[in-house]
């Protein structure tokens, strides 16, 4: 396995100067905390929503390159977008990591850079991480719940 | 005799592979160890000339393949100085803790026994006493580490004071600290605490790396498995007293275990069949008893006097890495060959990602043992684990692949 197709220079951008990393958000509407007890992976994602729309997404936590450097990129990729759209990008890059071709190439910014990861499937999760705690987050928002915990078990 | 690694190295074709233009350094012989030839030739023999059933044909390859299973069974039970009537085959070591938790803890004991556990053990010795525990009602204590990564036997001693303690369940050597506990005497303690009290111990770090002597470490029951000491998968044993094996209960049923049966009910074999129910893993025993005589031919002590050698190398190669930290005993008599570490600021799946990349092979995650790792304050190490091919050659890679990491993942 090589490096460079792993670790695009794009993720090693996010991971070294992560976007939208941050231990709070003012007015936050949703907070939702995930960990992968496999990996010992750790993330807290909040969202703050006006208008149906995800006004600001911010997260925090521990874990391995690929997985902060997805959750940066997802913030980016999100951030503005209706609900119900940044949904839809959350299946398309889900559908990515199992080896489909995305359909929203240009609406997943630098999410694109991670292809390659689904060529490693110890690392799928890791990259899914951030993307499944938006989903999460969203869902728990559309239930009226202000926050939730979820274990990846897988 | 030393051991000539560059003559060990000739028997395991596997380190004759390439990884992407690298020469394959494993490193990561307690997660599983390779395989030497006499072990792969044994299996394929059995397949080729003696394939067939044990313990019920009456022509020659039934004999001779019962001979190749009993043969291996007095060849585990001599490795491990223990009577062979004790030595159970089971799938791995995971099997025989289960086997221990469902005929001995399950079946024997009861709401007022209390279990004794520690904080260092892999989850196949931990969990099935803890599920145990819950279903009788029971109490688990467990024993804490020191800050050095050793079991506390001070607190053990505190734990086994009330004498309640009736059943014991603790590792020998640890797969991520690495450290070798004195079984002896933890075991000489709970018994003194309750003369009653069984003990079970986790020697599937142990039994590949070190000269063990069951009858002298006084325990019950040992549990080992056959991949880590350079055999096949697909085998492992329980090894026990007999008198403590006749007093279990039986765990799986069906054929081979059996006395008689009717339509009402079994009586059951005698040990160590009663705990082998269904036809063996006949070619992994081959195999397993090849592994045993390639060891044999080294000598334990050479193998452990190899390993504490190259672990002081090792130790001192990661010395060398800036923000490296291991974790467990730095002193090489006092630990086995595992050795966790982390390196500031790059996560473990970084670490194994980039030594991956340059043929360098360490297992990085909890290691199946996360009570352990939250003691330790971290969610997952890279360990490195060496054996009987590894030398002084395999350090460089590693130096390099950890330099590379934190040079590749530096913020």
């Amino acid at each position: 396995m090589s490096m460079e197709d792993l670790y695009q220079e794009i993720i090693l951008d996010h991971y070294r100067k992560p976007k939208h990393r941050a231990p709070e958000l003012e007015d936050e509407a949703v907070h939702v905390h995930h960990s992968n007890p496999l990996c010992g992976d750790e993330m807290d994602l909040r969202i703050r929503v006006v208008d149906d729309h995800l006004d600001a997404v911010v997260f925090d936590g521990e874990g391995c390159s690929i997985s902060q450097a997805s959750a940066s990129a997802m913030t980016v990729a999100v951030t503005g977008r209706e609900l119900k759209d940044a949904l839809d990008l959350t299946e398309d890059f889900r559908r990515m990591m199992h080896g489909d071709e995305p359909a929203r190439p240009d609406d997943l910014g630098d999410g694109i850079a991670f292809t390659g990861v689904a060529r490693f499937p110890v690392r799928v999760k890791c990259a899914l991480l951030g993307w499944m705690a938006l989903r999460d987050a969203i869902e728990t928002y559309e239930r009226g719940a202000s926050a939730h915990t979820v274990t990846h078990e897988e | 005799m030393a051991i000539d690694v560059a003559r060990v190295r000739d028997s395991f074709p596997i380190l004759d592979r390439q990884v992407d233009g690298h020469r394959l350094v494993y490193l990561d012989s307690a997660a599983t160890s390779l395989t030497p030839e006499p072990v792969l030739a044994a299996m394929e023999h059995y397949y080729h000339w003696s394939r067939s059933n044990v313990n019920r044909g009456v022509y020659a390859l039934a004999e001779e393949a019962t001979d190749l299973y009993e043969g291996a069974r007095s060849a585990l039970a001599g490795f491990l100085d223990a009577d062979p009537s004790g030595v159970v085959f089971t799938k791995n070591a995971t099997e025989a803790c289960n086997l221990v938790a469902y005929g001995h803890v399950r079946a024997r004991l009861g709401p007022t026994d209390v279990l004794l556990s520690t904080v260092m053990e892999h989850h196949a010795n931990l969990v099935p006493f803890i599920e145990a525990a819950r279903a009788l009602g029971a109490e688990i204590r467990h024993v804490p580490i020191t800050t050095d990564g050793q079991l506390d036997l001070e607190a053990a001693a505190g734990l086994l004071a009330d004498g309640r303690v009736t059943f014991a369940a603790f590792v020998h050597v640890s797969n991520v600290l690495g450290t070798i506990n004195d079984v002896a005497r933890l075991t000489r303690m709970v018994k003194d605490a309750n003369d009653r009290a069984v003990v079970h111990v986790d020697g599937t770090q142990a039994a590949p790396h070190l000269p063990v002597s069951v009858r002298d470490l006084g325990v019950d029951t040992y549990a080992v498995t056959g991949h880590k000491m350079l055999g096949p998968t697909g085998i492992g044993a329980l090894v026990a007293r007999p008198e403590v094996l006749e007093r279990m209960a039986p765990f799986l049923t069906g054929g081979d275990m059996i006395r008689d049966v009717t339509l009402t009910g079994a009586t059951w074999n005698d040990i160590p069949h009663r705990f082998e129910a269904g036809t063996p893993m006949i070619a992994e025993a081959a195999g397993l008893a090849a592994a045993i005589e390639v060891l044999r031919g080294h000598g334990m002590d050479a193998v452990r006097a190899h390993e504490r050698s190259f672990t002081g190398h090792l130790l001192d190669a990661l010395g060398t890495v800036a923000g490296v930290t291991v974790h467990g005993p730095k002193d090489v008599d006092l630990r086995g060959g595992a050795v966790s570490f982390v390196l500031e600021g790059i996560h473990p799946h970084d670490v194994g990602a980039m030594l991956g990349s340059r043929g360098v092979c360490v297992r990085v995650g909890h290691h199946c043992a996360k009570p352990l790792l939250r003691c330790l304050d971290v969610s997952a190490t890279t360990r490195a684990s060496g054996y009987v091919y590894n030398d002084r050659d395999d350090l460089e890679p590693l130096v390099d692949g950890l330099e590379a990491a934190a040079a590749f993942f530096a913020r």
